[in-house]
């Protein structure tokens, strides 16, 4: 941590708000980038973020100072991301018969020449977030975090608070968990 | 179809849509204005908060307990076995004998 951080960090703590102002400048993309993983309209994304400055500041005291806060930072952010996602689970249980026409149109293309759906196609990844959505939260996050995000297994534990084995167990189902979405994706549209 | 290559094929399609970093302009501006309108008030809203739902359950209570005291149809009749009476009764045994005697 460099000493201006430090610096902004011990006088908002001294009592002094506007100190805070520099960090949310700094952090806001990093904060906005991990939201935009798990939400996606912009509000949400929004709401997200404000609701990571707010408690920052409230729970600034517990920041020790040890490690970097850029690090405690997205310890908080995941946390609030991770009950976000407890909060928004309206679109698990819904068919997959609505699948637009590019995304119908590639997951045919996967089935007949799977070498010829790209994964940088637009339809793949609308797709992607649809399973997303259709995980439980801590298989979302788990899949977000390990897969997508390709972090260890450790910085997973450190910044869910979950332990490593609990981490593994995680990992496991949620994988598990996935591929049963995509069967039965599979099954209703071409069953 | 091939799941676990389907599911390989998304996950590697999500790796490669990185999420922007674009932050709503004067988005620290709204942050810093919420701070300074909560702060202050904090401490005082969560002891009037408090305070009003204490009071607010108070006067249900004293409510419905004159309702109760008002309305029942014992409130205005002594039985015999009201245990009410019988403990005056008893307290009392003593200076009503005394009377009685003198």
């Amino acid at each position: 941590m460099d000493q201006t951080e430090a610096d902004l960090i011990a006088s908002v703590l001294r009592g002094n708000a506007a100190s805070f102002e520099p960090l949310i400048q700094k952090y806001s993309p990093r904060v906005m980038a991990t939201a935009r993983r798990y939400a996606r309209r912009e509000s949400e994304i929004e709401d997200i973020a404000q609701e990571v400055w707010l408690k920052a500041f409230d729970k600034l005291k517990s920041y020790r100072g040890e490690a970097p806060f850029e690090h405690w930072l997205m310890r908080l952010t995941v946390r609030i991301c991770y009950d976000f996602l407890r909060g928004h689970q309206r679109n698990r249980e819904s068919s997959f018969t609505d699948l637009t026409e590019p995304e119908t149109d590639w997951l045919e293309r996967f089935v007949t020449q799977p070498e010829a759906a790209s994964e940088n196609a637009e339809a793949a990844k609308l797709l992607v977030d649809r399973i997303l959505e259709r995980l439980s939260p801590k298989a979302r996050l788990v899949i977000t975090l390990l897969e997508i995000e390709d972090r260890s297994v450790k910085e997973i534990a450190q910044l869910t608070g979950w332990s490593v084995p609990l981490v593994k167990v995680r990992a496991f189902r949620a994988r598990a968990e996935m591929r049963k979405i995509l069967a039965k994706m599979a099954k209703e549209k071409y069953l | 179809m091939n799941i676990a290559e389907l599911q390989r094929k998304l996950l590697a399609a999500a790796r490669a849509n990185v999420p922007g970093e674009h932050v709503p302009y004067a988005f620290e501006k709204r942050v810093m204005a919420l701070l300074a309108a909560r702060t202050p008030s904090d401490h005082l809203a969560l002891w009037v908060r408090g305070l009003w739902q204490a009071a607010a359950s108070c006067v249900a209570i004293t409510l419905l307990l004159g309702a109760w005291a008002f309305f029942s149809p014992t409130a205005n009749s002594s039985k015999p076995d009201d245990l009410s009476q019988n403990f005056e009764n008893t307290l009392l045994a003593s200076v009503d004998q005394g009377d009685q005697t003198q």
